[in-house]
């Protein structure tokens, strides 16, 4: 709780996140306006810079007529909702075993060295989280940085991105290893053609375990 | 629809629309339970109610398994349900062993030691040593307030007390922040909690995480001997359990009552007991040159003796308090009448409500379990939260089932419940503005504060005349209900402890000339004028303070007395603890009076004054029994001359905390009273 922090502005939607936060709100039907919190929390994050005020929570509680505690309660439950100020480039790694086994290890690292401590802003503007499962484990280690996943990374990848960000340059989405989305790295591995797949389902004597 | 099934071999019927734990508790097997409430919604999220289901895959929480989901077997077998197998003890096991990974060894230093589910429970379920090596989690204590201390590393998260508040006390200010092994229960930002029930999720709480701030490491429960008794604070008489130990009382508790109560008690009747021992009053008092000096007994009745002698008996009059005892009420008329005097009144607060309309016109006639089956309720100029949040409570739990619609005339107030408004004057009290074609069972709530405007009764007249419109006085029910706020006056208005005329009447005699001598009987809330009062009550209040001669009497928890509710149920309370110093029985006080003036009341002892009692008026006799009662002279009540006022409905409650004597001396209740009104409070 105590890391919650304060700051004196008042929070109000703007025109069109207004509009946006109506077009969830009618998603739902009326007298449960709250079903649409979780959209509205986001929308009110990416006006206010990636993270959530006091202001804001009170804002929403009035907005959606909840109670307090109730959008309290759910900003807290998600990591997608930052409670605290984040950097303009917010990283956050994913630390779940899979992508610890490929190496998150050593990224962590790098995170420590180039940002700091974890839940901080540097100088620079960037901050850093390490996170539970990001769900890509077939191309870990990952990093999502804002919106994108940056796929496959290592130490050097990471912070080639990291020094591109400083300077200001545009930086590539998606997986640092030659390949296409979770494709196979080998390239003598080809994909199986629809035929094939089928040949091999047929052989099966039944469905499910001891296939 | 019923349905039967096996449990632990022998064959059971059941109504359908049960849990298996109803079920099982039903049979008198004990299951056991943390998150589990029978007043609550179910979580199910403790684990520890776990049982067999035949063919079912896994144990399954017996909470929020309903009895219509159990399966006959493969050849039309019954289903069975185990309860006391290996499986089943082996699971619960697992579950406590989860919820004891967390939670601190610290029973000796606990305040719910010797009362705590998870203690008890450990002792069938729990394993003899740990097998976790890990750190233990430690979570920050939550300041919510002044009642209720938070030791939040011990909870269990069963989340009882965040149902409660939303679901019972209708604030929603508990929540669980934060998820998985970090998960919170705190109110939002560390506010202070504003229910006025709030004291109730600490006997909701399995564990010692959330206890009673004013009994913190006061007592241990075997060490308290324990008294049923009931509330004063209000008017509906909820039924508690008063735990003493020595000479002290040390905490209230609700006493389960269905009728009434149900299992919760207001933070007033809770928190009240430090009140009990501060400002009382051990001594009797006279006025020697304006000030009160301390004297013996002897000589306080000495001086009332040859005060009573000397004053013309017409001037002489009485004024009931609000935490009498019929009793007490009964011995003081008895008194004044030998005195001669017939101007006794037990409405201090001037109220204009009398008996002559009969025993309906001035109690809760639908009772108060009866809110359970109404379709439409209209307030009329009351405020139900400030003046009973237990009966408020039951109104929002008809509320939430959505068959209830409340109206509203009167002062606008967060009732924890939506209101169709209706205006804030008695005009707006029109069938034109409701529509209640659709309701059979209405209640028209009347406040007490209705009764203190001049037209008090001309309302009361137009409300009987809407209930007999819409239907709602009939032979099984009877919608006119007035909530009292006070414990003593229902009981007043039946012994007919009022004036033979209104200008006699309480505010008036405190303010005449006329009046030289008056009795004030626990009576706190009138300015007097007089030449001489006397003031025979517990607490150094209003009244003992402007009094000339004050004599020690003995609070609620000190006395056996009958007491009239707000419908006109009778209840008793009994002694818990002995009056402090040389305060006696108020009873013994007015038989004592009666014996120095040569006019003695003839009773020995306290059965006997309650069998005259009975004697002259029998409604006092059935305990929790209510009378069948009717209206009486309602053509005269119609035939009023007075007209309606345009005057807008005003509640005089303004601070729930600091209704009466008790709760003015009350250190906690003056904390809760600066917290709701922005006050900080200093630590220490």
């Amino acid at each position: 709780m105590s890391n919650i922090k304060k700051e004196n502005n008042d929070f109000c939607f703007s025109k069109e996140n207004l509009s946006l936060a109506e077009y969830e709100i009618n998603k739902y039907p009326k007298g449960r306006e709250g079903s649409a919190i979780i959209s509205i929390l986001w929308i009110a994050q990416k006006q206010n810079k990636g993270w959530l005020t006091p202001e804001i929570i009170n804002y929403i509680a009035k907005f959606l007529d909840l109670p307090q505690i109730r959008v309290m309660e759910i900003a807290t439950f998600y990591t997608m909702f930052n409670l605290i100020p984040v950097g303009a480039h917010h990283f956050q790694m994913c630390g779940t075993t899979p992508c610890m086994l490929s190496g998150s290890d050593e990224l962590k690292n790098l995170l420590y060295e180039e940002i700091g401590e974890q839940n901080s802003v540097s100088k620079d503007n960037l901050s850093w989280v390490e996170v539970e499962c990001l769900g890509a484990c077939c191309n870990a280690p990952i990093v999502q940085i804002n919106d994108d996943y940056y796929e496959d990374l290592n130490a050097t990848d990471l912070k080639n991105i990291i020094d591109d960000l400083r300077a200001g340059k545009e930086i590539r989405s998606g997986s640092y290893k030659d390949r296409l989305t979770s494709a196979p790295i080998d390239k003598n591995i080809k994909m199986l053609t629809q035929d094939e797949i089928e040949k091999i389902s047929k052989a099966r004597k039944k469905p499910g375990l001891g296939a | 629809m019923s349905i039967k099934i096996l449990i632990n071999g022998s064959e059971f019927e059941f109504e359908e629309n049960l849990t298996l734990i109803q079920a099982l508790e039903q049979t008198d097997i004990e299951v056991p339970r943390f998150c589990y409430h029978d007043k609550l919604s179910i979580a199910g999220n403790c684990r520890m109610c776990l049982v067999e289901v035949k063919g079912a895959p896994k144990p399954v929480a017996s909470c929020h398994f309903s009895l219509s989901d159990l399966r006959p077997g493969p050849n039309g077998e019954l289903p069975e349900v185990l309860t006391n197998t290996d499986q089943v003890h082996n699971a619960r096991k697992g579950a406590m062993e989860f919820l004891l990974v967390n939670h601190p060894l610290d029973c000796p230093i606990c305040d719910q030691g010797g009362e705590c589910d998870l203690q008890d429970q450990a002792l069938h379920y729990g394993i003899n040593k740990s097998r976790y090596k890990e750190n233990k989690r430690a979570v920050d204590n939550k300041n919510i307030g002044p009642l209720v201390k938070t030791t939040m590393t011990r909870c269990i998260h069963c989340t009882r007390c965040v149902r409660f508040t939303s679901e019972v006390a209708g604030t929603e200010e508990l929540g669980a922040i934060h998820r998985g092994e970090n998960m919170e229960i705190t109110t939002y930002l560390e506010k202070g909690m504003s229910s006025e029930l709030q004291g109730n999720i600490i006997d909701l709480c399995p564990v010692g995480a959330l206890t009673s701030k004013p009994y913190e490491y006061h007592a241990r429960p075997w060490e308290l001997r324990k008294t049923e008794s009931i509330d004063v604070m209000d008017g509906i008489g909820s039924n508690i359990r008063i735990d003493s130990k020595g000479s002290e009382v040390m905490r209230i508790m609700p006493r389960y009552n269905e009728e009434i109560n149900e299992e919760w008690i207001s933070d007033k009747t809770r928190f009240i007991w430090d009140g009990l021992k501060t400002q009382r009053i051990d001594t009797p008092y006279i006025r020697e040159n304006g000030k009160l000096i301390a004297v013996s007994w002897d000589r306080a009745l000495t001086l009332l003796t040859e005060l009573i002698k000397k004053t013309d008996p017409s001037k002489i009059g009485a004024i009931a308090g609000d935490m009498v005892s019929a009793e007490e009420m009964f011995l003081m008329k008895k008194l004044m009448e030998k005195i001669g005097s017939n101007k006794y009144d037990c409405r201090q607060d001037g109220s204009i409500l009398g008996n002559q309309y009969g025993r309906s016109s001035y109690i809760f006639n639908p009772t108060i379990a009866g809110i359970e089956s109404a379709d439409a309720i209209v307030i009329i100029g009351s405020n139900p939260r400030m003046e009973s949040p237990v009966l408020n409570a039951r109104i929002r739990k008809r509320w939430l089932t959505g068959l209830l619609n409340v109206y509203l005339v009167g002062e606008k107030h967060d009732l924890t419940y939506d209101y169709t408004y209706l205006g804030d004057s008695p005009k707006s009290i029109d069938l034109k503005n409701i529509s209640l074609n659709n309701s059979k069972n209405i209640i028209w709530l009347l406040g007490d504060d209705v009764f203190l405007r001049d037209d008090g009764m001309v309302i009361l007249s137009k409300v009987i005349e809407c209930a007999e419109k819409t239907g709602s006085i009939r032979e099984d029910w009877n919608g006119v209900a007035v909530l009292h706020k006070y414990a003593s006056r229902v009981a007043g208005l039946d012994l007919d402890f009022l004036p033979r005329d209104e200008k006699d009447s309480a505010q008036q005699m405190a303010i005449s000339k006329e009046i030289e001598l008056l009795f004030l009987l626990d009576a706190d809330e009138v300015n007097t004028k007089n030449k001489h009062t006397v003031y025979i009550g517990s607490h150094g209040d209003k009244g003992a303070s402007g009094a000339d001669i004050v004599l020690p009497g003995a609070c609620y928890t000190e006395k056996n007395g009958l007491y009239m509710n707000t419908e006109g149920r009778l209840q008793e309370t009994n002694r818990a603890v002995f009056p402090p110093g040389d305060a006696r029985d108020n009873w013994k006080i007015i038989v004592e009076i009666s014996k120095r003036i040569k006019k003695s009341l003839n009773y020995i002892n306290f059965e006997d004054v309650r069998d005259s009692l009975r004697k002259e008026y029998p409604i006092f006799t059935n305990i929790n029994h209510i009378e069948k009662n009717t209206f009486q002279c309602l053509d005269r009540l119609s035939s009023q001359k007075q007209k309606l006022n345009g005057d807008v409905f005003s509640n005089t409650i303004t601070d729930y905390y600091l209704t009466n004597s008790i709760a003015r001396s009350s250190k906690v209740m003056g904390e809760c009273s600066m917290q709701k009104n922005g006050i900080e409070i200093k630590n220490g």
